[in-house]
């Protein structure tokens, strides 16, 4: 390879600090993994990456099993991908921005939006449920990619207020290894590297957009290699080891914060459940193929090291499965009670003050509804 | 920092250039780019010199993707910037359609109003230029189909000025539509802009007791010059209403024209089926009923690919179309032949027009 590209590509292998048994991996430090900076995050760092994915696991099944009570129209399901999405909110500061899509329910549970909110679009209340300014979190997006132009927008609009300082805050998004076949993502790339915005793209890269496997979507020799012909820095993880993807996207967002231009990430990683509730995962893969993924479950995997190396005790492990499941048991008393909507809403947000048109149809729904028996 | 006060005779492409200048120089967050707009100025000159006047990150080029472009100024507009997007041809704003109808129009209803998306696309339209394929395309129907949308559509250089600086300091995203056959007509801009010349405020650009010709954009000089023949030639004196924007649309000018005049041709240069044109029909025959004598009539474009040059002066209204349209308004309270036999399209009588008559 050329020298001129060596500081774009990723590493030869996806970064991993914790293998599948919870064994330190060795990092010689005359290695590459080493000399990008990274290394096995502070044992307080990685308890907290561990709560937070054991809080954020047991959410993620609750809403499953709302699903079958009727209480989530869909649910898709974040379950394997728990590292994935917990690590790298877990290395965002207060003033960066998150550009989730809708599989990241993990990920807003974790960026500290209530799980009612977070799931107010798969109730089907409204669209977006939370405060995106509040949390500094773009709605969860559905059309596949489109976010990420709009985190190389907010990047650049970030790194604009902060002049010829290096922009401090930088933005997160989220794709899947299926929206990296989609026109956007490459604009983004594109946008983002020709800016030199503080952007991060993390494509968690679960082997399957609904049933349609990787080897359809990509020749790619690993997604992480398509940030190098943009001109960006690009880097692959094994996406469930927590350790390592906290570690390598926590250096990607200094990267960016530092004026130091976008990185791409990719976490390879495996989406456990179906698309969502509503799909059947039988019909294109293999239990066996489940049940091998299943044996490298991020969340066992980090807890298993912290037992080995930083003294995890069983107690420890009862604490914080109690607390999962009182929250567990909070989401699921609060979604019992049906929605309050209000059909004038409708009209309320459409523009900033409502058409004659849009008035006239307001009377129109409102004279159904007094009407209605 | 003031605003100009100066009024002066200026081509339409000046006119929108003095209003992103004026814009620009009022709130430092309002930001230019697109394919072009830098250092050429545009492919029709609209943002001549705003690079060098304003500094190129406010005025600039970006890679040649419209997705990307409209995509970035959503997120821009997210942290607070105003992005004045050009999209060069209509044709070309078509990969941006996703961005556009699912992000640009829906994120402020999206997000309960948490996220406004102050926008606003700048889309040279249809024909009259000669332009090989591609690049005459009368999109406005799209947008106006699409809630969240405001669609500006100045057949004017005073609204040329006057529309673009009200779409800048909209709450909502606009689509400015500016008629490129329109581009190097000169007319009168008022900096102060009159509040009559609000955005849903249709105006009437010529009084008139017979027939109300509704129209906008590109064909409000069709509308004009094709009530100076009526006059002429037919002594039909007819009302020309230029609505200047189509969302928000002036229902209200629009019913006190049509029950004044009792007959209307609604004129859109568009290919006529499903669109603009068949959607004011439609509000005009819902309103107006009892006041009408005859049915609203649509003239317009041809419902077939916009064509090459050598062949678009057979698509595009022109007088002759809008005075044919006239023709039949039933005025000796007949019905128009072509609809009483209950037979086959193809075996009902031609009306004779003023063109196959010279």
């Amino acid at each position: 390879m050329s020298a001129a590209i060596d500081h774009l590509l990723p590493c030869a292998a996806p970064v991993r600090l914790v293998d599948q048994a919870g064994r330190a991996v060795e990092v010689p430090q005359d290695g590459e993994v080493a000399g990008r900076g990274y290394g096995m995050p502070a044992a307080a760092t990685l308890k907290r990456l561990w709560q937070a994915m054991v809080l954020a696991r047991r959410l993620d099944t609750q809403a499953t099993a709302l699903t079958k009570q009727g209480r989530l129209a869909v649910y898709p399901s974040a379950l394997g991908q728990d590292a994935c999405q917990v690590a790298p909110v877990l290395a965002l500061h207060e003033q960066d921005w998150l550009f989730p899509t809708y599989r990241d329910s993990m990920a807003l549970f974790t960026r500290g939006i209530d799980p009612v909110e977070a799931l107010t679009l798969l109730r089907g209340d409204w669209h977006c449920g939370y405060d995106p300014h509040a949390h500094r979190t773009a709605p969860a997006c559905t059309p596949l990619a489109t976010q990420a132009v709009h985190a190389a927008g907010a990047a650049h609009g970030m790194a604009r207020r902060a002049g010829s300082a290096p922009p401090r805050a930088a933005a997160l998004c989220f794709v899947g290894d299926g929206a990296t076949s989609e026109g956007d993502f490459h604009e983004a790339l594109n946008f983002a590297a020709v800016f030199h915005a503080p952007v991060v793209f993390f494509v968690q890269n679960n082997t399957y957009a609904i049933s349609v496997p990787l080897e359809r979507q990509t020749k790619a020799p690993a997604l992480a290699y398509k940030g190098v012909g943009y001109g960006i820095r690009s880097e692959q993880v094994d996406g469930n080891d927590a350790a390592a993807v906290f570690s390598v996207t926590r250096a990607a967002l200094e990267h960016a914060r530092a004026g130091k231009g976008p990185v791409l990430v990719e976490g390879h990683t495996y989406r456990v459940q179906a698309h969502t509730n509503a799909d059947d995962a039988s019909r294109y893969r293999q239990d066996s193929e489940v049940a091998q993924w299943r044996e490298r479950d991020p969340v066992e995997r980090l807890q298993a090291y912290l037992q080995t190396r930083h003294g995890l005790t069983a107690g420890d492990i009862d604490e914080q499965v109690d607390l999962a499941e009182s929250r567990a048991t909070e989401l699921r008393q609060r979604m019992q009670d049906e929605p309050v909507v209000d059909p004038d809403e409708l009209f309320r947000h459409v523009y900033a003050q409502p058409t004659p048109h849009l008035r006239d149809q307001a009377d129109l729904v409102s004279s159904e509804s007094a009407s209605a028996p | 920092m003031t605003t100009p006060t100066s009024t002066g005779e200026l081509s339409f492409a000046a006119a929108l250039n003095a209003a992103l200048g004026d814009a620009m120089e009022r709130d430092p967050e309002v930001l230019v780019f697109g394919e072009d707009v830098g250092a050429l100025g545009g492919v029709f000159r609209v943002t001549d010199g705003l690079a060098a006047r304003f500094g190129s990150d406010r005025c600039f080029d970006t890679p040649l993707a419209e997705a990307g472009i409209v995509g970035f100024a959503v997120g821009l507009a997210m942290q607070g910037f105003r992005p004045v997007v050009e999209l060069q041809f209509d044709a070309f704003g078509y990969p941006a359609f996703e961005q556009v109808v699912s992000h640009v129009a829906k994120m402020r209803n999206r997000t309960r109003g948490r996220l406004p998306m102050p926008i606003v696309l700048r889309v040279p339209y249809a024909g009259g230029i000669g332009g090989v394929e591609h690049h005459s395309d009368s999109s406005e129907g799209y947008y106006a189909h699409t809630p969240g949308l405001h669609v500006f559509t100045p057949g004017t250089v005073a609204d040329a000025y006057s529309l673009l600086t009200s779409a800048i300091e909209s709450e909502d995203p606009c689509v400015f539509m500016e008629p490129k056959a329109l581009y190097w007509g000169r007319g009168r801009v008022d900096r102060e802009r009159e509040v009559s010349a609000a955005p849903g405020t249709a105006r009437v650009a010529r009084a008139g007791r017979d027939v109300t010709v509704v129209t906008y954009g590109s064909q409000v000089p069709t509308a004009l010059q094709a009530a100076q023949v009526a006059a002429a030639e037919e002594d039909w004196d007819l009302e020309v209403l230029d609505l200047r924007t189509i969302v928000p649309l002036d229902d209200d000018a629009i019913m006190r024209s049509v029950t004044k005049t009792g007959r209307c041709v609604v004129l859109s240069e568009a290919q006529s089926f499903a669109g603009v044109g068949a959607e004011l029909a439609a509000r005009i025959g819902e309103r107006c009923f009892h006041s009408l004598a005859a049915p609203v009539l649509r003239a317009g474009g041809l419902d077939v690919p916009y064509p090459p040059p050598k062949l678009e002066r057979f698509y595009l209204p022109g007088v002759d179309r809008v005075l044919d349209a006239v023709a039949r308004l039933q005025w000796d309270d007949e019905p128009d032949p072509r609809w009483l036999d209950p037979g086959p399209t193809d075996s009902r009588p031609r009306p004779a027009s003023r063109t196959a008559l010279r």
